[in-house]
């Protein structure tokens, strides 16, 4: 059984607003049935003010269909046509103490019919373009469709891709195997195939910095730490940059022993936070090979 | 009374007779059946006799043609595993449309890797067309998995005959019993039935036991390996309190039998004609002149299912529905679709299953109560007008995106 809130029950159990409203100037209808949710939003609208001064609903739907339209006629009552559209889906599932993720279509539904019903009383014309799909990732409400979709137009190809991007298996990753089907399904739309273990695109390619702005960054971390190393009689130096990997040499008292290692952790953890980036440092083949020494 | 639960086809209360056979298994008699001393030797005769109770009820010829294991699901994948383990050369399933998720989601893998799977589709009373299974038998079909009774309608499919057929192409037969063991006499001794999934708790017995019925001579490849728990064809520790508390049960449903298919077939027909006399626009869904004496299934046409069991619930009476919301995908129930249900009334399916336990007063209190709850429900639907539907219902509210 769902875990509605005693908010969602309350609605269901005492719909307000539910049936025809006589002398209505705008009507939504929306929704689908095949799904088994669809809504008919009826507003009576003072023209003068754009006022909605009653709303009422009828719903085919679930308990949580009902309760978000009833909701919706009471969020809306009294504003006027531009406050009204500013109701959210997530409004109407706050309005509720909150939607389980299968049903948080019903307060995007809600949504949906508000606009048509003020596109109706507008005399304009309502068009959607939302298209559900089954629900994928529970625990953050992502659907097959967005995904897909999310996938197609940002050439994605790893598990981590789609989580980087729509949030899909950021969570308990028991969605893994149904996000994998979708990434082998729309790769294989554009001719390739899906290979499990492929780097996503962030670790290939960060991001939202050019090189030259992310050594520079690079530079100004090690600067802020060389007086230290400095007081310590040590220095570092940075020899090169590859994608996530940044090579280092440590120079002077730091080099070799059992306390580099620990510095360049805490090197990397400044550098991570300032790129915001996985990054690893490594230090060159000198400095391991005198630790190597160290330890004999 | 504490609620009325008209639900048994989802599961069933555990018999307080099975549950005391069960006790001692916990405390006194848990001894590791396999082990050698007198603590495991009690328990190895436990099972034995759960073992005999069992094949009494499925009308087995010999007890080791039970197998045990933790529920349906595992038998049916077992069985049908097996079935393409043992006879490589065969690429072909053969199943029905209306399976229950154990089937369809494991054939739908088995697609992936390649094998071919048939679902032979039913008609609007959720009936088989045996000249298309017919046609489809052959020398590639590894195995036949076609359930007994239909989980949501109760709806029987000829079985027995469709295993001789099966048999005589030279392929595996196996069916999920789950809802027939117990509600049906069986005696699979006279059939040509290769496998057949039990479920412990369809029959009063706890969760987490089940049994496949393995004919003997029939090719098996066993899907646990490891010990020679079960001759070595289900490997893994015993759950033998379960196993004896299945046993009970199956001794128990042998003694009912009669009862379920007079009495409380009596009070299923009550409710089913109680309920369609008061409310209009409503139908009963599958056949019902051939199915399970426990289970109605009713449609409810322009409402929404999950909306029908919460008013129901408030009321203390628990049933399921066929609706998309109730299982949280995005379509009804894909054996509503099957028969070719529209989707108006689809999502306003309801089953509601008895059992045994279920009382006169119970049926008298839903039937009073049900009539309401829909009048109420479809005050609020857009397809409803005052006390019909409205004229042309499709086309007095068509929804964007419908
Ligand atoms: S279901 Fe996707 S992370 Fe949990």
């Amino acid at each position: 059984m769902w875990d509605y809130s005693d908010k969602v029950k309350e609605h269901f159990f005492q719909p307000r607003n539910a049936g025809v409203l006589e002398g209505a100037n705008g009507v939504g209808d929306v929704g689908s049935i095949s799904c088994g949710d669809a809504l008919r939003l009826m507003l009576k609208v003072e023209p003068e003010t754009d006022i909605i001064l009653d709303a009422h609903f009828q719903t085919f739907g679930c308990g949580s269909a009902i309760a978000s339209s009833s909701a919706l006629t009471e969020m809306i009552k009294g504003k006027t046509l531009d406050e009204a559209l500013k109701v959210s889906n997530q409004d109407i599932a706050d309005y509720l103490d909150g939607l389980p993720p299968e049903k948080m279509h019903c307060s995007v539904m809600g949504r949906e019919a508000l606009q048509a019903a003020v596109a109706n009383y507008r005399g304009e014309e309502w068009s959607d373009d939302h298209e559900e799909g089954a629900l994928v990732c529970k625990c953050f409400a992502i659907d097959a469709v967005m995904i897909e979709d999310t996938i197609r137009a940002n050439d994605l190809s790893s598990v981590q891709d789609v989580t980087n991007y729509t949030k899909a298996g950021g969570g308990c990753s028991s969605c893994h195997e149904g996000i994998e089907e979708i990434l082998v399904k729309v790769m294989a739309e554009r001719g390739e195939s899906f290979k499990p273990g492929t780097p996503s695109k962030e670790e290939a390619k960060p991001a939202g910095m050019t090189n030259l702005q992310r050594i520079r960054k690079i530079e100004a971390v090690l600067e802020s730490v060389r007086p230290q190393l400095k007081r310590d009689g040590g220095d570092i130096e940075l020899l090169d940059v590859d994608g996530k990997t940044i090579y280092v040499s440590m120079t002077g008292a730091c080099a070799g022993c059992q306390m580099e290692a620990l510095t360049l952790q805490g090197i990397q953890q400044k550098l991570m936070e300032e790129l915001k980036e996985f990054i690893k440092i490594v230090p060159t083949k000198a400095g391991a090979l005198s630790r190597a020494s160290c330890h004999v | 009374m504490t609620g009325i639960y008209f639900d048994n086809n989802a599961t069933t209360r555990v018999d307080p007779a099975v549950v005391e056979a069960m006790l001692p298994y916990f405390t006194e008699q848990f001894g590791n059946p396999s082990s050698m001393h007198s603590f495991g030797n009690k328990v190895g005769l436990a099972i034995k006799k759960a073992r005999m109770q069992v094949q009494e009820l499925l009308g087995a010829e010999h007890d080791s043609e039970i197998i045990f294991t933790s529920c349906g699901t595992e038998s049916d994948s077992t069985a049908i595993l097996s079935a393409l383990k043992a006879q490589p050369e065969r690429k072909e399933i053969i199943t029905t449309t209306v399976e229950h998720p154990a089937i369809l989601t494991l054939c739908a893998w088995l697609e992936k890797d390649g094998y071919k799977v048939h679902y032979l589709k039913v008609d609007g009373k959720g009936r088989l067309d045996l000249d298309e299974y017919k046609k489809l038998l052959g020398d590639q079909t590894a195995v036949v998995s076609v359930m007994w009774a239909n989980n949501e309608t109760g709806t029987f499919f000829p079985v027995v005959e469709m295993a001789e057929l099966a048999n005589a192409a030279g392929a595996m037969f196996h069916t999920d019993a789950v809802q027939a063991v117990g509600k049906v006499p069986l005696n699979l001794k006279d059939t040509k039935i290769d496998m057949l999934s039990v479920s412990g708790h369809k029959l009063h017995a706890p969760k987490g036991v089940g049994v496949l019925y393995l004919k003997r001579g029939v090719r098996f490849r066993p899907l646990l390996r490891g010990g020679h728990q079960e001759r070595g064809r289900r490997a893994g520790t015993e759950n033998t309190t379960s196993i004896v508390g299945l046993g009970k049960a199956a001794e128990m449903a042998m003694e009912a039998m009669a009862f379920e298919n007079t009495e409380v077939a009596r009070l299923r027909d009550k409710l089913e004609a109680g309920i369609l006399a008061k409310v209009p626009r409503s139908f009963v869904t599958g056949n019902p002149d051939d199915r399970l004496p426990n289970t109605s299934n009713i449609a409810f046409e322009f409402i929404e299912g999950e909306a029908i069991l919460l008013l129901l619930n408030k009321f203390g009476i628990a049933a399921s529905s066929g609706s998309a919301c109730t299982s949280g995908s995005l379509e009804p129930s894909h054996v509503m679709r099957a028969m070719g249900i529209p989707y108006t009334a689809a999502h306003g399916t309801v089953r509601f299953s008895l059992s045994r336990y279920s009382t006169e007063a119970e049926v008298d209190r839903v039937i009073a109560v049900v009539p309401e709850i829909i009048a109420q429900l479809r005050k609020l639907s857009p397809y409803w007008d005052g006390d019909g539907p409205a004229a042309e219902p499709e086309k007095a509210f068509a929804p964007t995106y419908a």
